[in-house]
């Protein structure tokens, strides 16, 4: 195996060629700060949190996709590169309800962001959607991490149910004309609920016990809904 | 899907029997044709498109969301589009919106739209009715579409002398013989019947023609990246997506001299070793598409596209692409993204076009002007080409003038002149000068003390500044400066793409800022916000568009600090 070394927040560290940035810090011991990175899903690029400085290179590069270049002399923290994480978790913030995503409200501690510099913009905060018995969505809590639709299409399920909607600020997760799921080529696989980072998407169950619902009544709500399910043939 | 079994798919069988391949790449021409007949795009009717072209329906209303050109609801079958661009924005195009947008209130035979810009800034304000382009709109006199205006014409061309623009104007866009009597394809003549590929490359190289769409990337060397990668299938590209605010030079190439931009095609492909070219033009400009259409179908019944092309080996052929819908899509892979029929969110990069572009085959991706400026140095020579301009910048140079200035138009001109030079060939500016937009809505404000700034990559570059697609909007004292970056910040967040972060929410949280700021209730705090979003985009964002968003308002403020009552409590 063909192998680089490089130095990252001043310790030097061996990789296998052909990792990435991240990958290379994670051997070095170095946390770098990821949202949309999913190790089960083809990186996008696109929540730009992990960007880091590279000695000679004129841009910031995502570490989740940048690959690590031999010798190369790498900063993961500094005053530029915290400036943009701080802004970017701060307009995620005043944008979508972060209060299930543990991880990005530690990371809003640790970067002293101040939401509230937002106050007043525009925000994304949809009713919940219940319409199946297995999962609910509540995009008011979506992050946009994508990862839900990677996993519904080429890399995993191949179900196809989800995708965008609309542009810009506005896109959301959408299904084909807005669609009930029982409506849609959903399957139900759940591999979504499993990859989503944010609480948006949650195990029907899960989404009643917090009500505190009663098992039986837990029970005889999904398995009413079963019956009645209509599948596209 | 009752609704299935009573709609008529007759119109859309003969829409998918014209095409080709029935498969994803189709997904957006057969969409935006099958809507023309069927009135808009329904449930029944994508179900039957999902099907015959293999895409998933949420894929397809992915799609659909994504392009301002295709409705998923019932729209009328006439379209008025109003553009609200800054430049038409100067002179009054929110009053016309509203007046005709009143007028046709009750009329659902007729759609009404606000276009964020239809690169029509020469003829400003302009509307586009149907496929009709109406500009000079008289804000008093409104009566039916009809009165709003008269089509505009090729619009006025300028500059002392004319190597890419000679045709546009003086010849009938739709003969080909006109163009072969003005030294039409004399440069394919040249490529194919006296050079090897190579030798194209090589003449494109010592030309040092660079890219002039905005990113001035070496023509010669992404031709030559792109003929040595390894592939059996290579695409040429050429971007007339035309959509930066303030530019129209590419129209006029493209309605003026339709020929000249296939002929650069043609002479790309020969050189790249490509067999296909797609010509991408955005979907606001239906004239330029008919002009091109024409010309396509025309050269290849003469010889000029097919195979052996002028009895050589050599076999080259050009499809036209519309885009539908979004500036995002002049972003190059956007663009490709969008010939293959999916939302246009940009690749990350690397890896670049030249390998992995169009298909994910290397694609040697032009803007309209790069090419025909390739088919001039292929037919004049690199010394020809370099005997004008600056040693660094190259030839001459198409520049959109518009706004304040007594003839706006396109002027061809060479590098190195300065804006005064230019400002004084356009007949002087109207009114007293405030500020002038140098570059495009992703450009930079300069001021009227500036007007020795000279014109070439290398002096902008020393200066701060870019020359982007080659604006120049003059904004004078009459208008109020701080509407003009509303609406360079409300056409940012209308047309982010929402891929990446940074530009999803900074252009969105830029617009909020700038319209609470015109209001006169932002604060320093704003501000300093506002610094940490333009810093954000720019030095994180996945692609041009985010990483430019905010510079045109970043050097206004820092031009002019006052143009915004700021409040200090």
């Amino acid at each position: 195996m063909e192998t680089i070394a490089l130095e990252i927040d001043g310790k030097r560290v061996t990789v296998a060629s052909g990792s990435t940035i991240l990958a290379a810090a994670e051997k070095a011991g170095t946390d770098i700060p990821v949202l949309c990175y999913f190790e089960h899903t083809s990186s996008k690029g696109l929540c730009r949190l992990c960007v880091v400085e590279v000695e000679g290179a004129t841009t910031m590069q995502p570490a989740c996709v940048a690959l690590a270049q031999n010798d190369s002399i790498i900063q993961t923290r500094s005053e530029n590169i915290d400036r943009i994480r701080r802004t970017i978790l701060e307009m995620l913030a005043s944008t979508v309800d972060l209060s299930e995503s543990p991880d990005l409200l530690e990371m809003l501690l640790d970067y002293d962001a101040v939401p509230e510099r937002f106050q007043g913009g525009k925000q994304l905060l949809p009713d919940l959607i219940d319409d199946n018995p297995v999962f609910i969505r509540d995009y008011a809590k979506c992050v946009m991490c994508w990862r839900c639709v990677q996993v519904c299409a080429e890399d995993a399920q191949y179900a196809f149910a989800i995708n965008f909607g609309g542009r810009g600020f506005e896109t959301s997760i959408a299904t084909f004309f807005g669609k009930a799921m029982p409506e849609t080529t959903c399957v139900f696989c759940g591999q979504c609920v499993g990859v989503c980072p944010s609480g948006a998407l949650k195990a029907k169950t899960e989404h009643l016990l917090e009500l505190g619902a009663l098992p039986e009544e837990i029970f005889s709500e999904t398995r009413m809904r079963r019956k009645s399910k209509r599948r596209r043939t | 899907m009752s609704e299935a079994e009573v709609l008529d798919l007759g119109d859309l069988e003969i829409i998918l029997s014209r095409h080709s391949s029935l498969d994803r790449q189709a997904l957006i021409p057969v969409l935006l044709e099958a809507q023309k007949p069927y009135g808009y795009l329904s449930e029944a009717l994508l179900l039957a498109i999902g099907q015959a072209l293999r895409v998933p329906l949420a894929e397809i209303h992915g799609v659909i969301e994504f392009y301002t050109l295709l409705y998923n609801e019932p729209v009328g079958k006439h379209f008025i589009r109003v553009c609200t661009g800054p430049v038409c924005a100067q002179v009054g195009s929110h009053q016309i919106l509203e007046k005709v947008s009143q007028q046709y209130i009750a009329d659902s035979t007729t759609t009404v739209e606000e276009v964020p810009c239809l690169c029509l800034c020469d003829n400003a304000p302009a509307a586009l009715v149907d496929e009709v382009p109406i500009g000079n709109i008289d804000r008093g006199a409104m009566g039916t579409p009809g009165e709003l205006g008269r089509e505009v014409g090729l619009g006025f061309i300028g500059g002392e002398e004319r190597w890419l623009t000679k045709r546009c104007g003086s010849v009938n866009p739709e003969d080909i013989d006109d163009f072969i009597a003005l030294e039409g394809f004399a440069a394919l003549r040249r490529a194919l019947e006296k050079m090897q590929p190579p030798d194209v490359i090589r003449e494109m190289k010592a030309s040092g023609l660079v890219g002039l769409g905005g990113a001035a990337f070496p023509t010669g060397l992404k031709w030559e990246f792109a003929a040595n990668a390894e592939s059996d299938t290579r695409y040429i590209v050429c971007n007339g997506d035309e959509s930066e605010p303030g530019t129209f030079k590419d129209r006029v190439l493209m309605e003026g001299d339709p020929y000249s931009v296939l002929e650069g095609m043609t002479i790309a492909g020969y050189a790249v070793g490509a067999k296909k070219g797609y010509i991408y033009v955005r979907g606001e400009y239906p004239r330029a598409q008919k002009i091109l259409q024409n010309a396509i179908e025309t050269a290849r019944r003469m010889g000029y596209l097919g195979e052996n092309i002028l009895g050589s080996e050599f076999t080259f052929d050009v499809e036209l692409r519309s885009g539908a819908g979004a500036y995002i899509c002049g972003e190059e892979t956007a663009l490709f993204e969008s010939i293959e029929g999916k939302r246009g969110f940009p690749r990350l990069k690397p890896p670049y076009p030249t390998t992995h572009g169009l298909f994910d085959k290397p694609t040697a991706i032009n803007n309209v002007e790069t090419l025909c400026a390739s088919a001039w140095i292929i037919a004049n020579g690199a010394a020809a080409y370099r005997a004008r301009g600056t040693d660094e910048s190259p030839g001459l140079k198409l520049f959109c003038l518009s706004g304040d200035i007594v003839q706006a138009g396109v002027y061809e001109v060479p590098f190195g002149i300065t804006i005064a030079e230019l400002i004084e060939l356009g007949g002087g500016f109207k009114g007293e000068p405030q500020a002038i937009l140098l570059g495009g809505a992703a450009g930079t404000f300069v001021r009227p003390e500036d007007l020795d700034l000279v014109l070439s990559f290398e002096d902008l570059k020393k200066a701060g500044h870019s020359l982007g697609s080659g604006v120049i909007f003059v904004i004078n004292q009459e208008h109020d400066l701080r509407s003009s970056l509303l609406s360079l910040a409300e056409f940012f967040s209308h047309e982010s793409c929402g891929k990446c972060f940074p530009c999803r929410m900074g252009t969105q949280r830029q617009f909020e800022i700038i319209e609470k700021a015109v209001q006169g209730e932002a604060n320093k705090a704003d501000f300093l916000a506002l610094d940490d979003i333009r810093y954000t985009m720019t030095n994180s964002s996945i692609c041009g568009l985010g990483i430019t968003a905010g510079t045109a308002i970043g050097s206004a403020l820092e031009l002019w600090p006052d143009v915004f009552a700021v409040d200090h409590g």
